[in-house]
């Protein structure tokens, strides 16, 4: 079970019209690790994302998951084993905090019924998480967008999934609830077995809390590796040209990047 | 919305529909009591005999309001379900079938059966108007998205605009062809501005054999249409197949405009008015909200209906007093957004 890959990408490739975004992507996700994806703007993060959740069809190429094509499931079956928090979110209508945060168990929930016990459990236990109890009878649009973007991640951990993909889940959010969220998911990663695949824009957090990066430039897989790894001057120069130093966290022996501003 | 409110809502909705319908029935040139109307109705049940003083009451009741109001009921109720699919689907609270130019659309189409006519082709006209308003409302959908898919994030302004500017063009159009066929004005003004004058028992039939499947088929898809509040994409990462929902409930609040027009003209903002004030009240859950918003619908259709036949000194048209009413609201939720847009 272990040794077969969750994700298989072979020979990928992504267009919008013509312009490529991804190019011969070759790639291997394990279960029960914290991917991190970084990359400068443009370099195809957001796409890989929604190539792997199956909200777009890859121009060549093909993903398996579990060794079963992604295309051959069903939108509902893929729904109970990959969620996705997007990088965009807005809703016009005024659904309450606790309404959305139940929607992530729309896919459990067969059609003319009601949620059951287990259901409202989870939804509970969600946004108990997310720490957005305190304002689960407000209407969405009345929040903040830190606030929005933590129901949003309440609404995919209600979802139950065994893969959770994070388009730059935390960019809006105080640094206090970043670093909740980050560790909720380490957590979850390591006695869960849950997958994390997320596009980070912070390096310091992506270098402290995942196992391993892709790293992507002009739409290929410039690196792929441990963060220990990863994270060098030489790749932080090559990748987003700016000068940096690395040092290791004394106490997590995590690598901590240390920018040159001047 | 969770436990037994919404329920009781619909409920009480559901009471103030069948007393408008009796109290209307009432109303007009002769002055018939609720009780005297509900006793005409049971004598209609085998083994009931009326005791009505008045010889002419059940005729007026049965054969001249009842398919009159019942039809306005069943248009007012279709347009507001219409509307509120086409605003829970295009997440656009501006959307509805008179603004998206579907109405306009159905009536074009409908207007060109008397051009079938001039050539000389005969179909039933209870087939072929419904046919073509459906087949007018469809071209218009069409027309309408490729007309604003210019912009990208198919926003709701742009949207409205085309909506409005092909809506422009049809209503044009229908005159001219009604001018072509040498039509009095009158008639054109039916289709323009929408009217219940005359309406039999044809067509309530014809109306509910579209309105009440068309609804329960939305109300099979409300949970769907709930989560798609969320984005298409996002919907889609729940399990929703959002662009085959998206494409089947476009076609079927299409079909239900072009029911509607086809029996009573073009009447505007209902479909506007009715999804807003029941969102206000219950929350924008679809599996509350739809039947909430046929029931209002019906009721707020019915009424004006109502009082442009017996209240006021000559009939006006119906599509008037709505536009009246929702023209203005219009210019308020739209104000509403755009404040919010900009806060």
């Amino acid at each position: 079970m272990s040794d077969t890959p969750l994700f298989q990408l072979t020979d990928l490739s992504f267009a919008y019209r013509n312009s490529p975004v991804l190019k011969n992507i070759h790639l291997q996700l394990n279960r029960g690790k914290f991917y991190g994806v970084i990359g400068g703007n443009g370099s195809g993060k957001s796409t890989l994302l929604e190539l792997l959740i199956g909200t777009l069809k890859p121009s060549t190429g093909t993903i398996k998951y579990q060794n079963k094509h992604l295309i051959t499931y069903s939108r509902k079956d893929l729904a109970t084993k990959l969620a996705l928090v997007p990088q965009h979110f807005s809703m016009d209508f005024e659904y309450r905090v606790k309404d959305v945060v139940l929607m992530g168990r729309h896919p459990h929930i067969p059609r003319f019924s009601s949620p059951s016990s287990h259901d409202n459990k989870t939804v509970e236990d969600a946004m108990k998480t997310m720490d957005i109890l305190r304002f689960q009878d407000r209407p969405v649009v009345a929040l903040s967008g830190g606030e929005l973007q933590r129901v949003v991640m309440a609404r995919a951990l209600a979802q139950e999934t065994e893969v959770l993909i994070l388009d730059e889940a935390t960019s809006n959010l105080d640094i206090q609830h970043t670093i909740a969220i980050m560790r909720v998911m380490r957590k979850r990663v390591k006695e869960n077995g849950l997958t994390v695949i997320a596009a980070i824009h912070d390096l310091n957090l992506a270098a402290a809390f995942c196992d391993d990066c892709l790293v992507l430039k002009d739409g290929h897989i410039f690196a792929n590796d441990t963060v220990n790894n990863i994270f060098t001057t030489d790749l932080l120069q090559a990748v987003f040209t700016v000068d940096a130093s690395v040092k290791q966290n004394r106490e997590t022996g995590s690598p901590q990047i240390q920018f040159s501003y001047q | 919305m969770t436990g037994s409110k919404p329920l009781f809502f619909i409920g009480l909705l559901f009471i103030i529909l069948c007393a408008a319908i009796i109290a209307a029935t009432g109303m007009g040139f002769l002055k018939i009591t609720p009780l005297e109307v509900i006793d005409i109705l049971l004598s209609q049940l085998p083994g009931h005999m009326t005791s009505t003083i008045n010889p002419t009451f059940p005729f007026v009741v049965m054969e001249v309001r009842l398919p009159r109001i019942l039809t306005s009921a069943l248009v007012g109720g279709g347009l507001a379900v219409a509307g509120a699919v086409f605003q829970a689907i295009l997440l656009n609270p501006l959307a509805d079938p008179y603004t998206l130019g579907i109405s306009s659309g159905a009536a074009f189409g409908a207007s060109l059966v008397i051009i079938l006519t001039i050539l000389g082709i005969t179909i039933p006209t209870w087939f072929s108007i419904p046919i073509f308003a459906f087949i007018g409302a469809m071209a218009t959908l069409i027309g309408v998205f490729s007309l604003a898919s210019t912009d990208n994030r198919l926003s709701s302004n742009t949207l409205i605009l085309s909506g409005v500017i092909i809506a422009a063009i049809l209503s044009a159009g229908i005159g001219f062809i009604k001018y072509l066929a040498d039509e009095q004005v009158s008639i054109i003004i039916f289709w323009l501005m929408g009217s219940f004058v005359g309406r039999t028992w044809g067509d309530v039939l014809t109306t509910s054999v579209i309105v009440f499947p068309g609804l329960l088929f939305t109300l099979y898809f409300a949970r769907d249409l709930n989560v798609m509040a969320l984005g298409e994409r996002t919907a889609s990462t729940l399990g929703v197949d959002s662009g085959r929902v998206k494409k089947m409930l476009l076609v079927c609040a299409s079909l239900i405009t072009a029911i509607c027009v086809s029996v009573s003209g073009i009447i505007g903002f209902i479909g506007l008015i009715i999804p807003h004030l029941m969102r206000m009240i219950l929350g924008p859950d679809n599996r509350v909200l739809l039947p909430a918003c046929f029931l209002g619908g019906a009721t707020l259709l019915l009424c004006a209906d109502t009082i442009t036949r017996a209240w006021l000194p000559s009939e006006i048209p119906i599509g008037v007093l709505t536009s009246l009413i929702g023209g203005p609201f219009f210019c308020y939720i739209f104000r509403k957004k755009q404040l919010a847009l900009n806060s």
